[in-house]
């Protein structure tokens, strides 16, 4: 399938900084691919690369096969992007400030911008000025999503919006999906990453640790298993591929590599199962794992609720 | 708690984040009145002079609204001249400061951080007065210790000094007011700044309608000037009889205003103002639809205002210039002070000459911070989503520099026609002086167009110093310029740094296309070298905003060489 971003081997030094250190970003026309890293490892820095607001110092990078610096007049007419802290004309009202991007994309649907304003709840004639982060967030996602574009490029679009608005724009993000849109999703928030991406690529320190489709991440990651038994549990500790979360006689919490499930298992019958569930991998876990190096932070995020974001 | 807890650690932080931009403020401020001291020092070095000039400004009702005469030395020369101009732009910098660490605080969202610390209701309001009322005492200090090192008398610097720190004070309480008021930090500098503007119309109006005294040496004023804090810093008198009770008046207003600040502060929330924000359209209307239209948008309120305070300045002027021949025909050694700017030794011709290059190098004060707003587009973040549209950089570049050019000389033209018909109706010349006025005033578009290069220029290649860059030129362009430079006989070396002085004086020179030509292609080079390296350059936003945060991963990280945390498990 044609690559709606190619990216490889990216390089972009600010200073002393290495932003980007041989990065490769790679989303297919058509998918929803969530981006993630925590704060300051390069995911703004690529995205601005995309859109030619920077220049890398190395490395290929493609937007629809054209070159995002030197053709970035006539990519952006088919791309719609929605920045991380949105900032708008403090006297120009909301509904004037959608019109304008709209326009300057290359058009914009009336209809749509009519049922999206309801959906998100937008008050258009407010100025800028006094609209909170969320509402200019919303102001952005109605102009991206009013606009007949292929590819969303969205960097961390769900951070001011309350739960019923964050429902909304997954929807929109479906829809954009099913009319055979791309969408390029950076995000901490996991549970929204997990709601709609179809691949995710992560990034830490300018480099690429993990990419793919999600289904065969999670298939590499821990699954957690709890466990109530009739007599004091032992043995734990000598099994491979066992993390001990919490062991307290005859319950434990237990995250387990997937091909020592079945050994593990086997291990816990012994004591006589009461009660036992299992869940798949988060892509929390999976995130955490890549980001954490003592293993403390992992343990206490397989507990934390999915939707609380990593950092910021 | 009580609802000052936490005043003074706030003030050290206002204090460690202005440090710089007010410390410029006050040094460059105590610095044009030193300079300003210097000049006159130098130049009146007889009492026959100093005679003469004062007994013309003291009697010119015209140059009575400039400043206040208090006597026949060189110390109430320099205040006449230069008290003004100081305590204005005293009053701008403790009004923006006011404005700076309360309403913008709390539109960037510091203050609901703050607020939620162990600090008080009005510990930020009473932080940002203590730290410029501090700023304005050190002013008053180094304006004082600069006149005594020009040889000015002891009493008579320290009034002058405590006449300028407390119009800053008097204004830092009036901005207190206006931030409560205004729901933007834009609408409540706005706001103080017509204060300001008020105030020194107050004061002009009440010199200009008082009297001098007998000996022609002293303005009593009218009483609109007792209405207003400029025209109190005037009434001081510093070397014309330092009358120190004025300063009551000065505290009797900063506590009102200060009392009324902390009164409504007690009824208002965070964030919102006692006005609401008017309402927008919910459709744009189709001439915002293109970065001209958008680029219109931004520039035309500041625009229009500008255009509004130029035509009454020029008609104003230009009405009172048939006055202006009388006075001067009877005191023939004055036209010679007159004639150096005006470049010629007729009267009328001298004056309307010099106020047309004064109006020309506050035109540039428009200019060159309307260009800047490239710059604050930018680093604000919102070029950003513009230029991820199908805007290029150099549409939109140029659709900001269209507007501006056009906006500076409409700004011009409108000088020369307003000064030109009304002293045309004046001296029963209306086709002579509309033509040769307007064509003085439009000459000057190559050198205020020639700053507007240089903002351009720094903005393309240097964006980080665009804003001191274009200062600095400007500042330059106004001291070496004929309005400063050429009054206080400074080297030719230095008057030629600046643009202003290679204009040709009209109506007093003939037009010659030269210099002109040759400041309009300079002024068309830097901008196209701005063009040039902006298109070629990264985006640079505001520190600690979108660019990488090296640190911000200290917990997280690994110290290099690790590699992942741990293998993935079957690979």
């Amino acid at each position: 399938m044609l690559n709606a971003i190619a990216a490889s081997n990216l390089v972009k030094t600010f200073g002393a900084t290495r932003a980007l250190d041989h990065f490769d970003l790679a989303v297919e026309a058509g998918e929803v691919h969530g981006f993630l890293g925590p704060n300051g490892a390069g995911k703004s820095t690529t995205i601005r690369i995309l859109l030619g607001l920077l220049r890398c110092d190395d490395g290929d990078v493609s937007l629809f096969g054209g070159d995002p610096w030197r053709d970035a007049v006539a990519l952006h007419r088919r791309l719609a992007y929605v920045p991380d802290d949105v900032r708008l004309w403090e006297n120009l009202s909301g509904g004037e400030v959608i019109d304008l991007l709209g326009r300057l994309r290359g058009g914009l649907d009336a209809r749509r911008r009519a049922e999206l304003i309801e959906r998100y709840q937008l008050d258009p004639t407010k100025k800028c000025g006094i609209y909170s982060k969320g509402n200019r967030q919303k102001v952005a996602l109605v102009a991206a999503f009013a606009s007949d574009v292929e590819l969303y490029i969205m960097d961390e679009p769900t951070g001011g919006l309350d739960p019923l608005m964050v429902s909304v724009f997954r929807d929109c993000v479906r829809e954009a999906r099913a009319a055979g849109r791309t969408v390029l999703l950076s995000s901490h928030v996991f549970a929204d990453v997990e709601a709609l991406c179809d691949r995710i690529s992560i990034i830490r320190d300018g480099r690429n640790v993990e990419s793919g489709a999600l289904s065969d991440l999670r298939h590499l990651a821990r699954t957690a298993i709890t466990v109530e038994t009739e007599r004091p549990l032992t043995g734990l500790e000598s099994l491979p591929g066992v993390r001990i979360i919490a062991l307290d006689r005859q319950r434990a919490e237990l995250q387990v590599q997937p091909d020592e499930l079945d050994r593990v298992l086997r291990h816990l019958t012994g004591f006589g199962v009461r009660a036992l569930t299992s869940a798949p991998p988060s892509l929390e876990e999976m995130f955490m794992r890549h980001y954490d190096t003592s293993g403390e932070a992992s343990a206490n995020a397989a507990r934390a609720p999915q939707d609380e974001a990593v950092a910021g | 708690m009580t609802a000052f807890t936490g005043t003074l650690p706030l003030v050290r932080v206002a204090l460690r984040r202005d440090r710089i931009q007010l410390g410029l403020w006050v040094l460059a401020l105590a610095g044009l009145m030193t300079m300003s001291a210097n000049g006159f020092v130098g130049l009146y070095d007889t009492q026959q002079k100093l005679e003469e000039t004062v007994a013309i400004l003291a009697e010119n009702p015209v140059m009575r609204a400039m400043g206040l005469a208090s006597g026949a030395n060189v110390g109430a020369l320099v205040m006449l001249r230069a008290l003004p101009i100081v305590a204005i732009l005293a009053t701008l910098m403790s009004a923006m400061a006011v404005v700076r660490h309360t309403r913008q605080n709390e539109e960037t969202r510091r203050a609901e951080l703050i607020g939620s610390a162990v600090v008080g209701r009005h510990a930020a309001l009473g932080a940002a007065l203590i730290l410029v009322a501090g700023a304005n005492i050190v002013l008053a200090l180094l304006v004082a210790g600069g006149l005594m090192l020009n040889g000015l008398g002891v009493q008579g610097a320290l009034a002058a000094g405590a006449a300028v720190g407390a119009t800053g004070i008097s204004f830092a309480g009036v901005a207190a007011v206006t931030v409560q008021v205004s729901e933007r930090s834009r609408g409540a500098t706005g706001l103080a700044a017509i204060a300001v503007g008020g105030a020194f119309l107050l004061s002009a109006a009440g010199n200009v309608l008082g009297s001098a005294s007998p000996s022609g040496f002293v303005v009593h004023s009218a009483w609109p000037a007792w209405l207003s804090p400029i025209g109190w810093a005037q009434q001081m008198r510093p070397f014309g009889g330092d009358h120190w009770w004025v300063l009551g008046l000065f505290a009797v207003w900063s506590a009102a205003t200060v009392v009324i600040a902390f009164a409504l502060e007690r009824r208002r929330d965070l964030g919102r103002g006692m006005v609401p924000e008017r309402r927008g359209p919910a459709r744009a209307p189709n001439a915002l639809l293109s970065p001209l239209g958008l680029a219109w948008r931004l520039h035309r309120g500041v625009l229009l205002a500008w255009a509004v305070g130029v035509t009454v300045f020029g008609a104003t002027f230009g009405a009172v210039s048939g006055a202006y021949e009388d006075i001067i025909a009877e005191n023939p050694d004055a036209a010679e002070v007159f004639a150096r700017v005006g470049g010629t030794e007729e009267p009328t011709e001298a004056f309307l000459a010099t106020i047309i290059g004064l109006m020309a190098t506050v035109i540039a004060a428009y200019t060159v911070p309307a260009l800047l707003r490239l710059r604050a587009e930018e680093a604000d973040g919102l070029l950003e989503p513009l230029l991820a549209t199908s805007v290029g950089r150099a549409s939109w570049m140029l659709s900001h520099v269209t507007v501006v050019v056009l906006g500076t000389v409409v700004l011009l033209l409108l000088t020369g026609v307003s000064t030109g018909l009304l002293a045309g109706l004046a001296a029963d010349d209306v086709t002579g002086l509309l033509r040769s006025l307007t064509a003085a005033a439009l000459v000057q578009t190559s050198a205020v167009l020639l700053l507007g290069g240089v903002v351009l220029a720094a903005f393309g290649l240097a964006p980080r110093f665009a804003g001191p860059i274009a200062w600095a030129a400007f500042a330059v362009a106004l001291v070496a310029g004929p309005m400063v430079g050429g009054l206080v006989d400074l080297p030719r070396a230095v008057l030629d740094l600046s643009p202003f002085t290679h204009v040709p004086v009209i109506p007093a020179e003939p037009f010659e296309a030269a210099p002109v030509a040759v400041l309009l292609a300079v002024a068309v080079l830097l901008g196209a070298a701005g063009l040039v390296a902006f298109r070629r350059r990264d985006l640079v936003l505001q520190a600690g905003e979108g660019g990488p945060h090296p640190f911000a991963l200290r917990g997280l990280r690994r110290p290099p060489g690790e590699g992942v945390a741990e293998p993935l498990p079957g690979a």
